[in-house]
């Protein structure tokens, strides 16, 4: 079964995950992949504790995710591929080229010298060229929080500021 | 994060970290059933990292000299924050999945230390949930 969502979400497993979308699509396993998290036990139970019994979770770097990723997609279940910025899902789209069709920007949030484009995305210069750069790679971009709001594609979230 | 800062800081006995206006709305649920809303300061996760989650509650238990922490959902990031934050300061409680008898519990024992009332209002939460009728 191919995985189910590709997800940029800075707070990585967090109740839109796990219940938002692990419900509705039946999720039975994450993929985490994130260099400092696969290097940090403490960090990977911390997100352990967050993630009901039925669902797996992997802690994956980089590299190790894109060798893993075709046994992923094979799997008989529906599962998630999570990362926690945009520079991590640009590497990981830009190694496994062709692999992954659609793109789920789903929290980036405030910070310094980003700009407000959605309530839950706010983009540097550098991250709006990130996500370009993903989807000079054939990948469908959209920003999506929860699956029962519209999903805006780049070009729209990219035109989009909010005021305050 | 989003908070209630004409509270006056002494009266707090605990931090409501949770999604959307739900800690406000428990508050204000407390306010109105016992009038004591003033123990807690509500705070909300909407549009903001894991990061400046964790920064804002540091800020808050800083300022006000609270050391309990109620938060929503067990899996969200609210909890996950506190987590975080309770590696480097272990003097933090942390009670996950909040209702409001738990917090009610929680605001008419003023008496009693903020930790200890905290894990006896546990209890209250826990058996607060039935089922009636088919």
């Amino acid at each position: 079964m191919p995985i189910a969502l590709y997800r940029i979400d800075d707070r990585l497993i967090h109740g839109q995950v796990v219940v938002g979308w692990g419900q509705p699509l039946e999720l039975r396993f994450i993929v985490l992949v994130d260099d400092e998290v696969a290097a940090s036990e403490w960090e990977q139970e911390l997100y352990r504790m967050g993630v009901p019994p039925e669902m797996r979770v992997h802690f994956l770097a980089v590299d190790d995710a894109v060798a893993a990723l075709p046994g992923f997609q094979s799997d008989e279940h529906a599962g998630i591929v999570l990362v926690g910025d945009i520079g991590t899902m640009t590497r990981l789209v830009e190694r496994v080229a062709g692999t992954i069709r659609a793109v789920n920007v789903g929290g980036v949030h405030h910070s310094p010298g980003r700009t407000p484009r959605l309530r839950y995305v706010f983009l540097t210069a550098a991250e709006e060229e990130g996500l370009r750069a993903i989807e000079r790679l054939g990948v469908e971009v959209t920003a999506q929080d929860v699956p029962s709001t519209r999903p805006v594609p780049l070009d729209e979230l990219l035109h989009t500021t909010l005021d305050g | 994060m989003d908070g209630e800062g004409e509270k006056s800081r002494q009266d707090i006995r605990a931090l409501i970290a949770a999604h959307g206006t739900l800690a406000a709305g428990l508050v204000s649920a407390v306010q109105q059933i016992t009038g004591r809303g003033a123990v807690f300061l509500a705070m909300s996760n909407s549009s903001l990292s894991l990061s400046d989650i964790q920064d804002s509650l540091a800020r808050a238990l800083d300022e006000t000299g609270a050391r309990v922490i109620f938060t929503d959902l067990p899996a969200g990031s609210c909890t996950m924050a506190v987590r975080k934050l309770m590696r480097a300061r272990t003097d933090i409680t942390l009670v996950t999945g909040a209702n409001l008898p738990l917090l009610l519990d929680f605001a008419m024992q003023d008496d009693v230390d903020a930790v200890a009332a905290a894990h006896a209002a546990l209890e209250r939460g826990r058996v607060s949930m039935t089922a009636h009728g088919a």
